[in-house]
């Protein structure tokens, strides 16, 4: 069966082609074309949901076109308009009120990211360096640490919004009924509803700052310690010279993570504070949406993104260059 | 500076796992080098941990000094250890990493500075003071982590396989300055390694393990023409020594069990008289720079065919078959054999060893 199929097989390949065998016709397939045919479909793939709408969002950012009021008209180029009146060189009052809108949010996303990030590292570095150690029951006590962490964050936020509330939350039931605190109204008012963004942040995301602690940490080797202790080093000079020095770079990764992750967070302020108060808690994504699809100001809304990922290309690009810093050294 | 004194040290690291070091006893006097030698895995880095206070012991005594320092922590055993790795500390400068133990100390900016400048001097690294130790050659990795030992002038160094990470060139320089460095400071040294020419080259005494046990302790030369055990005589020297298999034969003479190797020996009746069971499995031992070639027809104690050659220049090695047995002669580079010669052997009989095969031990006789 085999064989004759074999045959028969070799039989229509010389019909085809006369005389050549297959070796010869497939020579231009070398192994390197060979991959690029491999990989085509996913290129195909990525080039439609990824690198197609990049692009038209840039296109559409240098135009005045919006998604509802001009579906169907050709985009036309108002060249950097947009970007100007999102940074505050507009002209009319709509326009200069879009600049100072887009400072705002932007200072607001900092009040939320900078506390998220500084207090998840604090905590999350703090907790594996007492969970750097053997004992009964690390297993069990680590998997129930990173349960957070792999919640989805829309239900993250429900969980807060209940336990954040007045009435029947169990963080005011703390603060109040056993240690006779005021209530606090953490999602209804201004300067503290931000705070009740961080804290959830930090309960979802500091067990990823201490997994990465702890990866940090289990990699420097033992002798350096012990031959601190021959030379009857301190606790501190230990922290400081060895564990220290050995998992910043580690720790500036984890670091670069949240906050490209903290700057773009959504969901959340959707949730636990709709934006509110009095658009207190309108971090940059959230401000995006609006403008994208309230406002439906699809052109603005996009000058709008691409500033935002300029902003944090630059300071991924400052922190890579630290941790690059930091590798040279050592 | 100090003696160390080991009494009935056992380690074990858990429960169910064999002993790593099983009852070991040794004396170190003060400013003896002591080089702890053995094969892989046989327990001379967990007894050198030991006495650092690295490790906790299952059982024994340590004591540095008149000292015993069972329960006290490394810093406070006044000890110096070199790792293997070297274990400096990489964000710190060669100079702050010879410093340390001096700053642990609180000692004056001053004195530091001129007992680093010292150290510096005397393991000529001078010159890179100023920098990081990552990236620098490991011979000047090496340097820094002894200077780190020797700054604080400590009871004893140990040191756990130095020179195993440098290449063959500048371990043999080092080999001879770190024993000029010990004789100057004469400070007590244990220094592990398992390399056998570092031990013989550098050691006032050696101490022998293999498997937790300790085998034998001696001066280099002692351990040579007098190894303890069956492991002492196979492990210590190049070629290692020829064993064989053998027996008590009739009145005054051992044979293998064909036969094939037999040998009269003069004081037989003294060896006899060491032995209880007249049966008793026994172990001939010879080395090779005691056996000679006599390529007479007939000749030698016993005779053999040569089967390999390995001329190695300033020395000519052979081995020569003996019924099932192999053994191994050094010759001079100016005796030519053809393999598939028959040849006699002659064993100097003053240098020949007699083993129990059951107990291990030398039988002296
Ligand atoms: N921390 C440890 N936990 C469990 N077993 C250990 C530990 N350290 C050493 N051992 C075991 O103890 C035995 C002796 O080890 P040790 O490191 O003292 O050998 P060594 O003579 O220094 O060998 P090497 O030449 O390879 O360094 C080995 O069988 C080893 O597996
Ligand atoms: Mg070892």
């Amino acid at each position: 069966m085999v064989n004759s199929g074999l045959t028969q097989n070799n039989q229509l390949d010389k019909e085809h082609s006369g005389d050549k065998p297959l070796r010869v016709r497939f020579r231009w397939l070398t192994d390197n074309r060979m991959s690029f045919l491999f990989l085509s479909p996913t290129m195909l793939l990525l080039l439609f949901i990824a690198i197609f709408p990049l692009i038209w969002s840039l296109r559409l950012s240098f135009t005045d076109w919006s998604v509802i009021g001009d579906a169907g008209k050709i985009p036309e180029p108002v060249g950097f308009h947009s970007y100007g009146t999102a940074l505050g060189l507009g002209e009319t009052r709509t326009e200069k009120r879009v600049g100072v809108e887009v400072a705002e949010r932007f200072a607001i996303t900092g009040q939320f990211v900078l506390p998220t990030v500084i207090i998840e590292l604090l905590l999350g570095f703090g907790l594996a360096m007492l969970l750097n150690r053997k004992f009964l029951g690390r297993g069990l006590l680590m998997t129930v640490m990173l349960i957070p962490m792999m919640l989805t964050p829309v239900i993250v936020a429900l969980y807060w919004k209940y336990m954040l509330r007045t009435d029947i939350g169990v963080i005011n039931y703390l603060i109040h009924d056993i240690f006779g605190g005021p209530r606090i109204d953490w999602l209804n008012q201004i300067k503290i509803a931000i705070w009740a963004l961080v804290l959830a942040d930090v309960w979802m995301w500091t067990p990823f700052m201490m997994l990465i602690s702890l990866a940090g940490l289990s990699a420097v080797p033992k002798y350096l310690y012990e031959a601190a202790d021959v030379d009857q080093a301190s606790a501190w000079f230990k922290f400081r010279h060895i564990t220290l020095p050995m998992v910043t770079p580690l720790l500036l990764i984890a670091v670069l993570f949240r906050t490209m992750d903290a700057y773009r967070l959504f969901d959340q302020a959707w949730v636990l504070t709709g934006g509110g108060p009095g658009g207190s808690t309108e971090v940059m994504s959230f401000y995006l949406y609006l403008v994208a699809f309230k406002d439906f100001e699809t052109g603005l809304a996009s000058a709008i993104g691409y500033i935002m990922l300029i902003v944090i290309i630059a300071l991924a690009n400052l922190l890579i260059r630290k941790i690059n810093e930091i590798a040279d050294e050592g | 500076m100090a003696e160390v004194k080991i009494k009935n040290l056992s380690k074990r690291f858990n429960l169910d796992s064999p002993l790593a070091v099983d009852g070991v006893n040794l004396d170190i006097a003060d400013g003896e080098f002591l080089v702890l030698l053995g094969p892989s895995g046989c327990g001379k880095t967990t007894t050198l941990r030991c006495i650092a206070g690295l490790e906790t012991q299952t059982e024994g005594e340590i004591y540095i000094g008149d000292q015993l320092v069972n329960g006290l922590p490394a810093g406070e055993r006044d000890i110096a250890f070199v790792f293997q790795f070297y274990a400096l500390y990489p964000h710190l400068s060669a100079y702050d990493n010879v410093a340390f133990p001096l700053r642990a100390q609180n000692l004056q900016k001053d004195e530091v500075d001129q007992r680093v400048q010292q150290v510096a001097k005397l393991l000529r690294i001078e010159k890179i003071l100023k920098r990081r130790p990552t990236g620098l050659p490991s011979g000047e990795q090496q340097r820094i982590a002894l200077g780190r030992a020797i700054i604080r002038r400590p009871q004893v160094f140990l040191m756990d396989e130095p020179l195993t990470n440098l290449d063959a060139a500048l371990r043999t320089d080092m080999r001879v300055e770190l024993k000029h460095l010990q004789a100057d400071m004469a400070t007590t040294m244990i220094y592990v390694t398992h390399d056998q020419t570092e031990a013989l080259s550098m050691a006032h005494r050696i101490a022998i393990m293999n498997l937790g046990v300790l085998q034998q302790v001696g001066t280099p030369l002692e351990v040579y023409n007098h190894p303890a055990t069956l492991f002492v005589a196979g492990f210590i020297g190049t070629p290692p020594m020829n064993l064989i298999n053998c027996h008590l034969n009739g009145s005054n003479s051992l044979s293998d069990e064909s036969g094939a190797f037999t040998i009269s020996i003069s004081e037989i009746q003294n060896l006899k008289s060491k032995i209880q069971n007249p049966n008793a499995p026994l172990m001939f031992g010879v080395r090779s720079e005691d056996i000679s070639v006599d390529t007479a027809e007939g000749a030698g104690e016993v005779r053999g065919e040569v089967i390999v050659r390995e001329p190695l220049g300033d020395e000519t090695i052979y081995e020569v078959e003996i019924g099932q047995n192999i053994i191994r002669v050094k010759t001079e580079p100016t005796l030519i054999l053809n393999t598939g010669d028959n040849v006699g052997l002659n064993f100097a009989h003053d240098r020949i060893h007699i083993f129990d095969a059951e107990s291990q031990k030398a039988i002296k006789f």
